[in-house]
């Protein structure tokens, strides 16, 4: 197993992003890197993503309102700097409309009830925004490194296949039809449908009814006006993911499931030759005094129960005997990655008694996965 | 008893991961003791029934997978939107599931479009089927289910999912859609429908579930209870506990202890000993923190121990009786 060198990384990558399985850490990971980036000289942006609560507002991140705001309480004395944003969907949703649709039309778009109640659950939203905004802060290019959170999906993958299925959905024979109406206003719409999708319309005019068959068809064109350089831009920003300088950050806990998608990601990542910086194993149990087997210490615990007084002792040390199986399980589902990934580097962060929710938090998180180092640079 | 003695839908929601899975598997064997037939269905497309029962993937179908105690059924469907919307045009509007009809709408896209692109067409055929199956009548009148148990998607996601008829109702001011819309929402509305959630006593579940509580109850969907998962006991004694946190646990006391049952006890494993205590000790006070945070709901809330290894068969009856001990079914 090689070790991920967080600092090198740190030091030299100018896109970092952070996936995952639901709630293993990315967002934790994504904050203490970007933490550690600024603390060691480097103008850093973090762009987070539904942060827990205590944890946004300890960035001061109360407002979310898509711009970055600096991050206080940083050691900024070797020249770096932190700013952190959440990205709000629906904003960045609505300013993409603003900045594309003709003005006199972004206004309807911003009106149409379907926009407003379909938009911002469309599939692959969250992802194409992330993008967007990625593509955004990019190219103000006042930062040395962005590090991406992505948002909570089950599996890791959807991060790199939301786009795709945007992309196919609006190449589609669909939209086209559900424009017709709009683009023909309205009465004429079966007529300009050709007789063969007869039968299609008029399914789905009986399903929905005509009148919300207009507004559906108000909304997809407005999604096509909206997106018309949809896969343009959305092929240069997947082009930035393979730029030199960009890296994956994997992130997992030490249980089945997580690994498992994790491993699912690093084999993807590999066959689209993107790049991967390598594995946060998030959470990891360990012990300080791990001489002390589990059968030892349930043994003597059980010897004090039956000789009567030290019940302090006898409990201390069924924690102990808890905690070291567990790590022992943790070691064992870790070691079934490696096994099967041995070119990946990787890096374990211990799972901390509270949650993560300061800086001070982060910080201890960032120093764990550089191998307990404060992030002092090295001359 | 149970707390819940009208309801019949049952919604299993909860932060990801945190066991809603589980508790769904396990509230409809605990419904079903005792001679009765439930439906547990998932609309998500994992399959995660079909993993916990051991059993072959689900078809679109209802399938018998479980016995309960005592006698009673139940039945599991993995709700696919694809089928659900074919389903639909079937029952609606008598179009043959194979017919040129459907064949056109697969060839136009029209059904991945319904069915992946836009998930709030999705959702109104994923909560449309569930309904149909809680209000479904045998020929004899009776209703085909005693109770149906959703395991469906999680608490960011769960009043969206399940008022999406509204919001559609809303946009169609007439016609079919209206209709179906509006059917599907006052079954969700009424006292007939409960929606649980489960959490774990770590923050940011703790924290979604009160969100979850108030966006439920903001849109008007009936909040049933609050399950807490995976609870552990503390294997310190209340006064132990505060030491620990303290970081004052009596290493002295511990060192005599080690000793007493014959181990060697150097300074720095008492310490590394009394350091684990101290996690602990955090470690409980945070799920204290978050038991009280959710107290302040004013639900009933119901516990399930942390079994040792992950949930197989029999611990899924185990929970189902823990469950029902304590009133959620
Ligand atoms: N090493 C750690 N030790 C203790 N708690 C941690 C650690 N890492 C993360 N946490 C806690 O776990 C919770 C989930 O973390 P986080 O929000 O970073 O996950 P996520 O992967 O971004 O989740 P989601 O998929 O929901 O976005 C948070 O409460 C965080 O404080
Ligand atoms: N009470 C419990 N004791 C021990 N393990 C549990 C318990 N409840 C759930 N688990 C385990 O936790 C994991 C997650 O549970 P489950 O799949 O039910 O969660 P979920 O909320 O449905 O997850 P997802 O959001 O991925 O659908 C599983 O491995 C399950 O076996
Ligand atoms: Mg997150
Ligand atoms: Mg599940």
């Amino acid at each position: 197993m090689s070790t991920l060198d967080i600092d090198t990384t740190l030091d030299t990558a100018r896109i970092l992003v952070c996936t995952g399985s639901g709630g293993v850490g990315k967002t934790t990971t994504a904050a203490s890197l970007a933490l550690r980036a600024a603390e060691r000289g480097r103008r850093t942006v973090v762009l987070t993503i539904d942060p827990a609560r205590r944890l946004a507002q300890s960035m001061g991140l109360s407002a979310l309102d898509n711009t970055p705001r600096r991050v206080e309480g940083i050691d900024g004395s070797k020249g770096g700097s932190l700013d952190a944003m959440m990205l709000d969907m629906k904003r960045t949703f609505d300013d993409i409309v603003l900045a594309h649709a003709e003005p006199d039309k972004a206004q309807s778009i911003l009106e149409n009830p379907f926009y407003q109640a379909l938009s911002s659950s469309f599939a692959g939203t969250q992802e194409y925004m992330a993008m967007e905004k990625l593509g955004q802060l990019k190219a103000t290019g006042g930062y040395d490194l962005i590090v991406v959170d992505t948002p909570p999906t089950r599996s890791a993958l959807d991060f790199l296949d939301a786009p795709e299925r945007m992309t196919t959905f609006l190449d589609g024979r669909m939209i086209k039809i559900l424009m017709a109406p709009a683009k023909a206003g309205g009465k004429a719409y079966l007529k300009v449908v050709s007789t063969g999708f007869n039968v299609f319309t008029s399914v789905i005019s009986k399903i929905i009814g005509a009148q919300v068959l207009q507004d559906v068809s108000q909304f997809v064109a407005a999604l096509e006006t909206m997106f018309g350089g949809f896969r343009e831009r959305a092929q240069a920003t997947y082009d930035l993911l393979k730029a030199p300088g960009t890296a994956f950050v994997v992130v997992a806990a030490p249980e089945r499931d997580a690994l498992r998608e994790a491993a699912y990601f690093v084999e993807r990542l590999a066959e689209e030759r993107m790049p991967l910086a390598g594995l946060v194993v998030n959470r990891v149990h360990r012990s300080g005094s791990a001489v002390l087997t589990v059968e030892r210490s349930l043994a003597a615990a059980q010897a004090l129960d039956e000789s009567g007084g030290h019940e302090m002792p006898a409990a201390v040390l069924r924690l102990h005997a808890e905690r070291m199986a567990l790590a022992a399980r943790e070691r064992r589902l870790q070691e079934r990655f490696t096994g099967a990934h041995p070119g990946v580097p990787v890096v374990e962060v211990a799972a901390l008694p509270g949650d993560v929710h300061d800086l001070d938090g982060l910080r201890a998180v960032g120093a764990d996965m550089a191998g307990g180092q404060a992030a002092a640079v090295p001359a | 008893m149970s707390d819940f003695p009208d309801v019949r839908l049952h919604v299993v929601t909860g932060k990801g991961g945190t066991g809603k899975t589980t508790v769904a598997a396990s509230l409809a064997l605990a419904l079903a003791a005792g001679g009765k037939r439930v439906l547990l269905a998932e609309v998500e497309g994992r399959q995660g029934i079909a993993q916990l029962f051991d059993c072959p993937p689900l078809p679109y179908e209802e399938r018998k997978v479980a016995v309960a105690r005592g006698g009673g059924d139940v039945y599991a469907l993995a709700i696919d939107p694809e089928d659900a919307l074919l389903d639909y045009l079937h029952m609606f509007y008598k179009l043959s599931r194979t017919g040129v009809a459907a064949r056109t709408l697969r060839r136009m896209g029209a059904i991945d479009f319904a069915t992946t692109v836009a998930p709030g067409l999705r959702d109104v055929l994923l909560t449309g089927k569930v309904k149909e199956a809680a209000v479904r009548r045998d020929k004899s009148g009776r209703h085909a289910y005693d109770a149906v148990v959703l395991d469906a998607p999680p608490t960011g996601r769960i009043a969206r999912f399940l008022n999406i008829s509204h919001e559609v109702g809303g946009l169609a001011k007439v016609g079919p859609l209206k209709t179906q819309s509006d059917g599907v929402m006052a079954v969700l509305r009424s006292p007939a429908t409960a929606v649980h959630l489960v959490t774990l006593l770590e923050e940011m579940p703790v924290q979604e579930t009160i969100d979850g509580v108030a966006e439920l109850q903001s849109v008007g969907l009936p909040v049933g209870g609050v399950v807490v998962n995976s609870v552990r006991v503390p294997l310190l004694h209340p006064a132990d506990l505060l030491a620990a946190e303290q970081g004052s646990l009596d290493r002295e006391a511990l060192r005599a202890g080690l000793e007493k049952a014959g181990l060697d006890a150097p300074d720095h494993l008492v310490q590394a000993l009394a350091a684990e205590a101290t996690d602990h000790a955090t470690r409980v006070a945070l799920e204290e923190r978050g038991r009280d945070a959710l107290a302040g709901l004013d639900r009933p809330s119901y516990e399930l121990p942390l079994l040792p290894d992950s949930v197989d068969l029999a611990g899924l009856y185990e929970l189902a009786e823990m469950l029902k001990a304590q009133g959620l079914a």
